[in-house]
């Protein structure tokens, strides 16, 4: 069941880099396991956020504060393409982030945000950019706010920017529906594509258990 | 729209619509689901914490590769990884999902195996809890990555929920150039493009290049699909697709190979069909290519300087080409042949077929691997791996000082154990350059199996065509 997103106004963070793929947000060593769930905010960003030695690095910005306490990131463009790994979102997850602001995310993590009841925000560059300029001018000392119902970003210092989001996303979050319920009430529709299927397909539906 | 053609997507799409969620998603029937040892058993506990069956265990497939060790007798598989293969056999058994476990025929890298039984074909709908899994639409299947959260769905329904991307179509015309690859050409669109050129679109690549390729170098093209940002790349079905299907253990076979490949004929971009947006490549322009930085995008020709940030203007790409250089310890401007490796690593879902192999031990056959440097090849199946050593490629490898390894995704995401060294440089047939994937402060190039060998031979990253006869 996916955590449910209406309205989140907190510190933001801007990570601005190009093109951060999910082995930067989490390590395949940190994420490998079936029992990770929980330890993984830690590590997010790992090789940005900790030196070789393992002390943290007082450079990356979510170790300074009042950054440190960031709910949302904006962030430079492609953010979260790479591998499919949902672990990239549950880390971020792990550490409080609960919407991400960016003019561009790999569609695979896109897509795992919206299961996890993370909200990522699309708008264009200019206004990513003025964005993270204004929080960077502030040193984060203002609040962003992100509002679903109306699909606003409202900037520290009051500007308001609208966002598009597909309705079924929206509505998704902001009721924190879960998919495979919504899904499985369609099972009459499934089974019977699949009985017509097997007629216009038959090579795809193996009769039996081939093991 | 009605007056326009259809894309080959539209078509395997709207085959699979079982019913319309909103404006532009649907809920599609996936027809195969391929599972692998760091996420299938995790979405098995996940459906049983729910109380629900696999919905189709006959349309699910299961492989252990991505945290197995590829060294001899599978030794050095690590702790996490030794739990992960003995929770998917418990899991895929109890779920009666097909197993093709480690030692028997038919494991390998999930996307190695797919099209070599047959798993894969035309016109079908494929998703696996991997990014890669845009490799099968070498076929001319629709084939995605998909999450955690989806495969648990998929498990459960059969079917994923996906907004229809929209489409792109690569033209690769012209004949490949000497030393030129199926790899190079997907490097250089990476290159042209950007690693997030494709992002929200299905590419369908296509062109005389394309339709001259073997399957296993369309299967290679389509990997790097994501590499661009595209979740889904496909290439249209033609008598090459349909000769390399043929015979495998789960393509139909008798009348119904007849009735599929009839239907399959139809899998074509009508000619007036239109595309969000074209992108055309001479392949005559194009020679071997490395990349530099820690993105895909960060690519080169083999006879190229490494960038300058001072030449660029804008800050933004100036600090990221600063970072890249950082992580990559190279020196702006200097010829990016020469620089010295300490590892090559020839496998991957990109690069470990049987082609590949053969391409690799044309340029490492009566030559030795330079002193200081480790060599890996590690095929992408076991019948890869029959297949090589049956023509006696292992034995090439061996006597040329490379180590010759067992099936798995290994050294491309050092998920199991198998990493090159923080700071040592490597030169990888894989797909992905990024920041620590090879290891903690590993730095890789990317490149096509004959210029990772050739760069075993010299040490340093060189350029293959002095070296291929």
């Amino acid at each position: 069941m996916a955590q449910a997103f209406t309205k989140v106004t907190a510190i933001a963070a801007p990570i601005m880099r190009t093109n951060v793929d999910t082995d930067v947000i989490i390590s395949i060593n940190r994420m490998i396991g079936n029992s990770v769930r929980g330890s993984l905010g830690k590590w997010a960003f790992g090789s940005l956020r900790y030196r070789p030695d393992g002390s943290e690095n007082p450079e990356f910005i979510l170790n300074r504060e009042p950054y440190r306490a960031a709910e949302i990131l904006v962030t430079g463009p492609n953010f979260g393409c790479g591998s499919s790994r949902e672990a990239a979102v549950w880390s971020l997850q792990e550490m409080g982030i609960r919407a991400i602001i960016g003019s561009g995310f790999g569609d695979i993590f896109f897509a795992n945000c919206f299961q996890n009841g993370i909200l990522p925000v699309v708008l264009d560059k200019a206004t990513i950019d003025g964005l993270a300029a204004e929080i960077e001018a502030s040193q984060g000392a203002g609040r962003l706010s992100v509002d679903l119902e109306e699909q606003t970003v409202t900037s520290p210092s009051g500007i308001r920017h609208s966002f598009e989001i597909d309705p079924r996303r929206r509505a998704g979050l902001l009721e924190g529906l879960d998919e495979i319920s919504l899904t499985l009430r369609r099972e009459d529709a499934i089974r019977a594509f699949q009985a017509s299927d097997r007629a216009t397909r038959p090579w795809i539906h193996f009769a039996g258990h081939q093991a | 729209m009605d007056t326009c053609g259809r894309t080959l997507l539209a078509k395997i799409w709207d085959q699979h619509v079982i019913a319309q969620v909103s404006d532009d998603t649907d809920l599609l029937h996936v027809d195969r689901h391929l599972l692998h040892d760091l996420g299938g058993s995790r979405g098995l506990i996940d459906l049983k914490s729910r109380n629900l069956p696999v919905h189709n265990p006959e349309l699910t497939f299961a492989t252990p590769d991505h945290a197995i060790s590829t060294a001899s007798g599978r030794a050095g598989t690590i702790k996490t990884g030794q739990e992960l293969l003995a929770a998917l056999r418990t899991e895929t058994s109890a779920s009666n999902i097909r197993l093709f476990d480690i030692d028997q025929p038919g494991q390998g890298i999930v996307h190695v195996i797919g099209p070599e039984l047959g798993l894969s074909l035309p016109g079908c709908l494929i998703v696996c809890g991997d990014s890669h899994t845009c490799t099968h639409g070498g076929l001319g299947a629709l084939a995605f990555g998909i999450g955690s959260s989806e495969l648990t769905h998929v498990l459960a329904t059969q079917t994923i929920v996906q907004r229809r991307p929209k489409t792109m179509r690569v033209t690769f015309d012209g004949a490949l150039p000497f030393g030129v690859t199926a790899k190079d050409l997907i490097l250089a669109l990476i290159g042209h493009v950007g690693a997030a050129g494709g992002t929200g679109y299905a590419v369908e690549y296509a062109g005389s290049a394309i339709r001259a390729m073997p399957i296993e170098g369309r299967l290679t093209i389509c990997n790097l699909s994501v590499e661009l940002g595209a979740k889904m790349g496909l290439i249209a079905p033609d008598e090459t697709t349909f000769a390399y299907v043929r015979g495998r253990p789960y393509a139909p076979q008798g009348e119904m190979w007849e009735r599929a490949v009839a239907a399959w004929r139809t899998l074509a971009s009508d000619s007036d069909a239109m595309f969000d947006r074209e992108v055309s490549i001479d392949v005559g322009t194009i020679i071997p290519q490395i990349t530099w930085g820690t993105s895909p995008e960060h690519v080169l020709g083999v006879d190229g300087r490494i960038p300058d940030p001072a030449d660029i203007a804008d800050p933004a790409r100036r600090g990221a080409i600063e970072i890249a250089l950082d992580y990559m310890g190279l020196k702006p401007g200097a010829p990016i042949a020469g620089t010295p490796v300490d590892w090559v690593f020839i496998g991957s879902c990109t690069n470990s077929r049987l082609s590949d192999l053969r391409a690799a031990a044309e340029v490492a056959r009566g030559r030795k691997v330079a002193p200081g440097v480790r060599a890996w090849v590690v095929p992408g199946s076991e019948t890869v791996k029959r297949d090589a050593v049956a023509e006696g490629l292992d034995k090439i490898f061996i006597d040329a000082g490379f180590e010759w390894r067992e099936p798995g995704c290994s050294m491309c995401l050092a998920a199991n154990g198998e990493t090159v060294p923080p700071g040592q440089r490597s030169v990888s047939t894989s797909n992905r350059n990024f920041i620590g994937r090879q290891g903690p402060r590993a730095r890789t190039h990317l490149a096509s199996p004959a210029m990772a060998v050739a760069a075993a031979i010299s040490g340093a990253i060189a350029d293959v065509r002095t070296m291929e006869r």
